[in-house]
């Protein structure tokens, strides 16, 4: 029925299968729908978000993707600037996820913010010392970057290419790529550190609160770095995980390896700087704001083992095993340090934006809890469902490997 | 005895508690919210989210009876002077720190609901709107409601505003009696002139002869969470050690009680 579609050479599902592997993704992104509708119309009351809770679980989960999606400005970086070209066999999946998680984040925030017709305040009325207007600059520049970089990925399809117009708009457009992906790794560097910078620059909260350098708090480095050694993995795993459900081969070895070393390197220099950077704060930050770290995990359910399980389980763990050419070389090891890389930056997001506004400052303040609303649920899960779609699609349609054809030949 | 407002260099507005005055009535909260039309809701008690610009906490010394002491916490916007924590952050400028005044204002028409000034105040000074502003019909709030301060709308955050609108009028009131400067008085909050403890003092911590600025100086005299280095305008004051030690946190053995400093 789409075979006309379907590009030159590869075998792809039926149709029938197709749809029915659409329907759960479909189902989520529904569900995201009536809660965005429920949140946009109704107010931000269909939250559990409070004045305690300003930022919850979107924020979690944009500050989230933001740093997953970050494989596809430094894939591109590593592919056309500095020069890697076993990474060309996997930039477009890499293109496409950091396409995915971009307009993900930027279509949550759209909902998250109570006055959402203003957004575009932002940009007119700029506050120039905001991080968040920093981020909300880049992060809307490399959304069109992104755009710009999938543009030729979608111009490659059997049926565009035939128009003579698009085919060579696309490949002028593969021509130019380089300045793209420099202007991409350009706003990249800036909103990956500015997301940091957000909660470093909280100086009166003492559990944010980071020393730095000029303007920028430690937390912005920081937050780059990691996002620089996830990204990759959860490139990885993307693929990977569409290898498994497309079972057959996509990407050379290579391209694993090279991606997976050297987030593994990344991520082992970040967990030694983020060691360093907890004990500077621990031992220098919270005792000059009165308090000593066991104070912050004095009521509710945080406490130390959080810490100790991003740093130490998932940060140390995955650097080890993905510095190890041994252990990346199983694919087993491979997957298992790129998921518990990932995890690790998931729970970094997750103590900056929950447990940090969850504890009091104020001696005399108290604990309260946060849990999200089914309408939260269903806009953080939308998200998953419109990336298992979009990337569903565009690979079906999109020769988005370009070694699919002969890795398959190979395997036959 | 009223007296002249500081030099042209500008004003810096801030206020007083004396907490052993306070009673803990919460006067001052209905005299902020019925002052700063603020908005109910049918059921208010969902504290997390109900909009109040002053509010009351209750502390105790944490001793069992006979020996137990109970304080209260009127907590307005601190007006914070340094780096203001909320203003530095707002991406788009929606709310500001007024150099001439001090006081730190919030733009409702302007702010864009992303709340990131209240992840960065430390004092629970500012409320989103999470609903619609309401105002029960049919039982003549609506008569009460000020025309010197503008309702807020869904999805925009709010704060005291040391009643600003309360300078404006004043200050029209000087121009139309050909004075450029206010006097001692002349400008108060709501919850100052509604205290029946006295416990509010307001007024120029900048001129000398103010009585804020003398209440600044007291021995006895602390502001919240003032080691983080936010400068706030609103001081405290309390005799009580226990009291003055729950200002702020401190680490054993930091916090000298205030006899201690004067023998020092």
């Amino acid at each position: 029925m789409d075979s006309a579609l379907i590009p030159e050479g590869v075998k792809r599902c039926s149709p029938k299968v197709f749809f029915f592997w659409t329907l759960p993704w479909i189902a989520l992104l529904l569900w995201g729908a009536v809660s965005a509708a429920l949140c946009l119309l109704v107010g931000l009351n269909q939250t559990n978000m409070s004045d305690y809770f300003a930022f919850a679980v979107w924020i979690v989960v944009d500050l989230a993707i933001i740093a997953l999606g970050a494989g596809a400005f430094f894939t591109g970086f590593l592919t056309y600037i500095i020069g890697k070209k076993e990474l060309k066999d996997i930039i477009n999946a890499a293109v496409i996820i950091g396409f995915i998680c971009y307009s993900g984040a930027v279509a949550m925030l759209g909902i998250d913010i109570g006055q959402p017709i203003r957004g575009w305040f932002i940009f007119w009325h700029v506050n120039v010392h905001s991080m968040l207007a920093e981020v909300s600059f880049c992060i809307t520049c490399y959304l069109g970057v992104l755009a710009i970089e999938y543009l030729p990925i979608i111009l490659e399809n059997r049926e565009i290419k035939k128009v003579r117009t698009l085919r060579l708009a696309g490949e002028n457009l593969h021509g130019i790529m380089a300045v793209f992906a420099a202007t991409g790794a350009f706003l990249s560097f800036f909103h990956q550190g500015s997301l940091g910078g957000l909660f470093g620059v909280m100086y009166a909260r003492p559990f944010d609160i980071r020393g730095g350098f000029y303007v920028w708090p430690w937390t912005f480095f920081l937050f780059i770095l990691s996002a620089m050694a996830a990204g990759p993995s959860f490139t990885i795993l993307c693929t990977k995980l569409t290898e498994k459900i497309a079972r057959k081969h996509l990407v050379p070895e290579k391209a694993f390896q090279t991606l997976a070393k050297i987030s593994g390197s990344l991520l082992c220099f970040y967990v030694v700087l983020k060691i360093i950077d907890t004990l500077v704060w621990v031992f220098g930050n919270v005792p000059r704001a009165g308090l000593s770290f066991m104070d912050f995990f004095k009521e509710g359910p945080y406490g130390v083992w959080l810490l100790v399980l991003e740093i130490l389980v998932f940060g140390v763990v995955p650097a080890i095993i993905l510095i190890t050419p041994s252990a990346r070389k199983s694919e087993g090891w491979l997957i298992t340090g790129c998921l518990m890389n990932c995890i690790g930056i998931v729970l970094n997001r997750f103590t900056f934006t929950i447990v940090s506004l969850a504890i009091p400052v104020m001696p005399f303040d108290k604990f309260v809890s946060y849990l999200p609303t089914w309408q939260e649920w269903g806009v953080s899960v939308a998200v998953i469902g419109y990336g298992f779609l979009l990337f569903s699609l565009s690979y079906r349609y999109l020769p988005i490997f370009p070694k699919e054809r002969e890795l398959n030949a190979a395997t036959k | 005895m009223e007296k002249k407002h500081g030099p042209a260099k500008g004003n810096s507005y801030g206020m007083v508690i004396d907490l052993d005055k306070c009673t803990g009535c919460g006067t001052c909260m209905v005299a902020c919210a019925a002052e700063n039309n603020l908005a109910v809701r049918p059921d208010e008690s969902d504290k997390q989210r109900s909009i109040t610009w002053m509010r009351l906490y209750k502390v105790t010394n944490g001793k069992d009876f006979p020996y137990t002491e109970v304080s209260y916490f009127p907590r307005p916007c601190m007006h914070c002077d340094h780096h203001t924590p909320c203003v530095s952050v707002c991406p788009a400028t929606a709310t500001e720190t007024d150099p001439h005044t001090g006081i730190v204002s919030q733009i409702y028409t302007r702010c864009i609901g992303c709340r990131y000034c209240m992840a960065a105040c430390p004092y629970h000074a500012r409320t989103f709107n999470w609903w619609d502003g309401y105002f029960p019909k049919g039982k003549g709030i609506e008569r009460y409601l000020s025309p010197e301060v503008s309702p807020r709308m869904r999805g925009v955050v709010e704060k005291c505003t040391f009643c600003h609108h309360r300078l404006m009028r004043a200050k029209t009131q000087a121009y139309t009696e050909d004075r450029r400067e206010l006097e001692e008085g002349e400008y108060i909050t709501a919850c100052t002139e509604a205290c029946p403890a006295q416990a509010i003092t307001f007024g120029d911590l900048k001129n000398p002869e103010h009585k804020v600025s003398r209440l600044a100086k007291s021995p006895y005299a602390f502001r919240l969470l003032e080691r983080l280095g936010t400068e706030p305008k609103v001081y405290y004051l309390s005799t009580k050690d226990w009291v003055r030690k729950l200002g702020d946190n401190y680490l054993p053995g930091e916090f000298k009680p205030v006899s201690t400093v004067k023998a020092g």
